[in-house]
């Protein structure tokens, strides 16, 4: 038999409806497949008999004709998602063998499209970090190599295991959030399409919290259209999320066919900075010629506080995380370091020190630090500012463009081994895809080519608030033209 | 006491309230479960408010309509947008780790309240703001002596906290001050302002001055939770700042906690142990939005309020200024007091409630509505009284048996024959026997001791039973005593 977990998600969707294959089968084919690759460390847990399960439910909702838009397709999901009666745990020592009562939105809205749960993905501690080098369980591999080397490679983070497990053929697509690039820099890293809807187009209910005005879920697929397929499944209005949009969902899949002729896209120019690596420079210009062929204009645009995103985020982040993370105390769930002197404050010390990693205590310092008294207003309150200045920038581009074609990362999927003494440095890797973060605007990384190394490079599509539907059929477009060739397996 | 006297001269005491309003509502501030008091410990817990990973608060919009009704009660102006601030420190009790609360920009400004003074006057109380937030959990000590216990039923319950500029002079007017905000709250409903379940708490800002003077340094005392109480810790806070000022030493700002028990404060944290609570805007709500038109919508919602009804007994229903007072102190004994003086006289219905009633209630520990005597039975009595069918001295005997049994006046004053009597006839046999058996006291008048009318007129009503109509009974005796 062929291969049938390497088909698309919506290929797979028409060959379960003709009955080619079964739902059954197609879930035991990706379960083999992770067997197989277990080295990489994507899945962290594996839920093989809820997998088996669903299938055979979602194998006979497709002969009663009654079958979802996502009926029998394997999916897996970041651990940063409650999954109900599945561990989860962000990939913290803290959360112990913690398991949720609940289901979030999303994973609930992919099981009622018909999805199916393969497992929980491996993930940097609480989606902190671009290399996933952070987690509890260990790093994950990408699953590509440079040309003529063996070094293993970082898959990007925070959503590593999602974008490595779809990479590998282990989930026809996979859920990651991204809070500053958590999706986008993986996706780009590993050679696949990674999206992230508009701030607010998908329920945080359930999703544990990093940085709560930045979070948002998406998704990782293989190619543009199950992408839009995908979270058009897990978009939507939820009560139980005061931050979550009340517009209807569009149709993202039926999207992808309009014509981009005669749309605007702009080039920022502030992204042009030093230190840009020649090879991705050159691509940006390739992706550019690609959508004005198809017919596009290019327009170069200026958002000039761009050069502010990185430090305003590594202020805004760490101190919504500070906070969020103060419930992990040892008192209600997880892990519990108790004090032997009897002492409440020594309890929560001893259990935060264990059960947190070094970057999620560097976040919480950070921004503990920068919500204390006086200095609030000096870098809480000055970086909120600056925020608006971003969001502004952006705004005043949406006048004059349709969407912003710009790199998604400055380099290629970097070795694992790194040795890297200065936080900022890593930080670094999300310079691109900060500033939309930032905004809360839909954005999506396209594979677009390879690094001289043979390495994913990927590029970035990011449209105006709620308008997933324009970065879709820009993307789609780049995806034609570029012809990129994914992972092809061991 | 307004004014300490101290070895250095006069002082004046300075204070301002914090008070703390749980909100009248069957759910909490931003989850659904349920509020109700004394439920076994963790079974009104949502996941929200225990804080699971992942969940998000959402308002209780119930919740913002009672903060919005309270605040027109208090006069006060409803901010149209208001945020949700996220107030971080760790404490076993507190599961997210940070109460949600309204630091700057809360969802009442300024208002006003009025207390009455004890000589009658009136005084305007500032109030600084009004704003929403969560209540914490409960921790038990008792269970174990190594281990705490925590309940989270009161986690997340909507509170709001109202506080008052420094306006206060004396351990009275907190009094006065706290009393008032708890009828408003009554009338409004939006608390039931209990104190004993701890439904109404309070944090006492004191601190004092040479008359006129500048702020002293303030020490703020920590939830107190009657008005005995209040009161109490005031004195002794003020008392203790003069004689630390008056010994050389200074007031240090702190917190400090009364106990009840030796009467006196102490010190729960320094300045220098002040927590930091680095407040900033909870990113999980959105800024709460307003219309003019929601908060029109309540003020329809709002019933006369105690200020008014009292204003209106006053000028209306010509009663003193006291009377009034105690009548709309509390909703329930103004709504007894107006169906009383529907249709009988309001001055009368007044004195009846504020003397006789009152006093069997507190002797018997009731409350106005667990008494037997409704409000139609009373205005019964009074009918009886205004008609001069019994005496005023009658109807207290009459209301007596009314308080234990619960029966009509008209019956009592019927089965045991209590109608006064006006027959002349009868009243001047009395009189005459009474005279009669006293002839030396005649004398003693008549020589000038008028007194002794005073001494005849009781010898007839007591030997009337007390029936007699005491303005005949004076009529004759003076004509028969000429």
């Amino acid at each position: 038999m062929t291969e049938i977990h390497k088909l698309s998600l919506k290929s797979a969707r028409e060959a379960l409806k003709k009955g080619e294959f079964q739902a059954v089968e197609l879930t035991k084919s990706h379960l083999d497949a992770m067997e197989q690759n277990k080295g990489l460390n994507a899945y962290i847990l594996e839920t093989r008999d809820i997998a088996i399960k669903s299938a055979t439910i979602a194998d006979q909702n497709i002969k009663a004709g009654n079958a979802r838009a996502m009926e029998g397709i394997p999916v897996a999901v970041k651990d940063l998602f409650c999954t109900k009666d599945v561990r989860t745990t962000a990939c913290s020592q803290i959360l112990g063998n913690f398991t949720p009562t609940y289901e979030s939105t999303v994973t609930s809205k992919l099981w009622q499209t018909g999805a199916v749960m393969l497992g929980k993905t491996n993930m940097d501690e609480f989606a902190m970090g671009s290399s996933n080098l952070t987690s509890f369980y260990g790093p994950v591999q990408n699953p590509w190599k440079a040309t003529g080397s063996d070094k293993i490679l970082v898959p990007g983070g925070s959503s590593g295991g999602s974008a490595a497990a779809v990479t590998a053929y282990l989930a026809m697509g996979a859920l990651g959030s991204d809070t500053g690039g958590s999706i986008r820099q993986p996706a780009s890293y590993c050679g696949i399409v990674g999206m992230k809807p508009s701030y607010g187009r998908c329920s945080r209910y359930g999703m544990m919290a990093f940085s709560s005005s930045l979070d948002q879920a998406g998704v990782f697929t293989r190619d543009v259209t199950d992408a839009s397929i995908m979270l058009e499944a897990i978009m939507g209005h939820d009560s139980k999320d005061s931050t979550c949009a009340t517009l209807p969902v569009p149709a993202l899949e039926k999207a992808l066919n309009g014509d981009i002729k005669g749309m605007r896209i702009g080039i920022p120019k502030e992204y042009n900075m030093e230190g840009i690596s020649p090879e991705i420079s050159k691509l940006w210009q390739t992706g550019a010629k690609w959508l004005k062929e198809a017919g596009a204009e290019i327009v170069e645009i200026s958002l000039p506080h761009s050069k502010y995103a990185l430090p305003v985020y590594y202020i805004i982040a760490p101190a919504e995380a500070s906070s969020n993370l103060s419930r992990y105390d040892g008192v209600r769930y997880g892990l519990r370091v108790p004090s032997e002197n009897n002492s409440l404050d020594e309890m929560y010390e001893l259990t935060r020190q264990k059960g947190f990693g070094a970057e999620v205590k560097r976040r919480i310092m950070i921004g503990t630090y920068v919500l204390s008294a006086g200095y609030y207003d000096a870098y809480y309150i000055k970086a909120q500012k600056v925020r608006n200045l971003i969001a502004e920038d952006f705004k005043n581009a949406f006048a004059k463009v349709d969407a912003i074609l710009a790199p998604t990362a400055p380099s290629a999927a970097f070795a694992a081994d790194i040795k890297i003494d200065d936080p900022v440095t890593m930080y670094l890797n999300d310079i691109f895809t900060i500033p939309a973060s930032l905004a809360g605007l839909p954005c999506i990384s396209v594979p677009a080519g390879l690094s001289n190394e043979g390495l994913p490079l990927g590029l970035q599509i990011i449209g105006n608030l709620f308008d997933e539907s324009t970065v879709l059929k820009v993307a789609f477009k780049l995806e034609q033209a570029a012809n990129f060739v994914g992972y092809k397996g061991k | 006491m307004s004014i300490i006297k101290g070895k250095t001269g006069e002082w004046e005491i300075v204070i301002g309230l914090e008070v703390h309003a749980q909100i009248s509502s069957k759910s909490k501030l931003f989850s659904g479960a349920a509020t109700e008091f004394g439920a076994e410990p963790n079974s009104q817990v949502s996941l929200v408010d225990a804080a699971m990973p992942g969940m998000l608060p959402v308002i209780n919009e119930y919740c913002v309509r009672q903060a919005v009704k309270t605040g027109l009660g208090l006069n006060a102006k409803i901010n149209l947008k208001s945020i949700f601030d996220r107030k971080n420190y760790f404490y076993a009790d507190l599961p997210q780790g940070y109460q949600i609360s309204q630091f700057l920009d809360p969802i009442v400004g300024r208002g006003e309240l009025v207390i009455d003074l004890a000589d009658g006057s009136t005084k305007s109380i500032g109030i600084t703001r009004l704003h929403l937030e969560q209540d914490a959990g409960k921790s038990l000590h008792e269970h174990s002596p190594k281990y705490s216990y925590i309940d989270l039923n009161r986690a997340g319950i909507a509170l709001m906290e109202i506080v008052s500029e420094p306006d206060m002079r004396s351990s009275y007017e907190a009094g006065e001050y706290m009393k008032k905000i708890r009828a408003i709250l009554r009338y409004l409903g939006s608390c039931d302002g209990d104190m004993e379940k701890g439904s109404l708490r309070c944090d006492a800002n004191v601190s004092v001055r040479k008359p006129g003077g500048e702020l002293g340094t303030r020490c703020e005392i920590k939830n107190l939770n009657s008005i005995r109480n209040i009161t109490r810790a005031i004195d002794y806070e003020a008392e203790r700042q003069v004689e630390l000022i008056e010994s050389g030493q200074s007031v240090s700002q702190e917190t400090r906690l009364f106990d009840a028990g030796t009467n006196e404060t102490r010190t729960m944290r320094s300045k220098e142990d002040a927590m930091d609570y680095r407040y900033f805007p909870d990113p999980d709500l959105l800024p709460l939005i307003l219309t003019q038109e929601f908060v029109d919508e309540i003020k329809k919602e709002i019933p006369e309020l105690p200020d008014q009804k009292k204003a209106r007994y006053i000028n209306d229903m010509n009663l003193s200024n006291y009377d009034a007072s105690v009548l709309v102190a509390d909703q329930e004994t103004a709504e007894y007091f107006e169906l009383v003086a529907k249709d009988s006289d309001a001055k009368l219905a007044a004195n009846w409630i504020s003397a006789e009633l009152f006093g069997r209630l507190n002797k018997n520990n009731q409350t106005i509505s667990e008494t037997k005597i409704t409000p139609d039975k009373l205005r019964g009595l009074l009918v009886l009284i205004s008609n001069n069918t019994i005496s005023g001295k009658i109807a207290k005997q009459v209301f007596d048996t009314m308080f234990e049994t619960g029966e009509d006046a008209a019956s009592i004053v019927e089965k045991e024959g209590l109608q006064q009597v006006t027959d002349t006839g009868a009243i001047e046999a009395v009189i005459d026997s009474v005279l009669a058996d006293n002839p030396e006291k005649i004398l003693e008048y008549k020589s000038g001791k008028d007194k002794l009318f005073g001494f005849f007129v009781g010898q007839v009503m007591k030997l009337s039973g007390g029936k007699a109509n005491p303005e005949l009974v004076n009529e004759i005796l003076k004509k028969k005593l000429i």
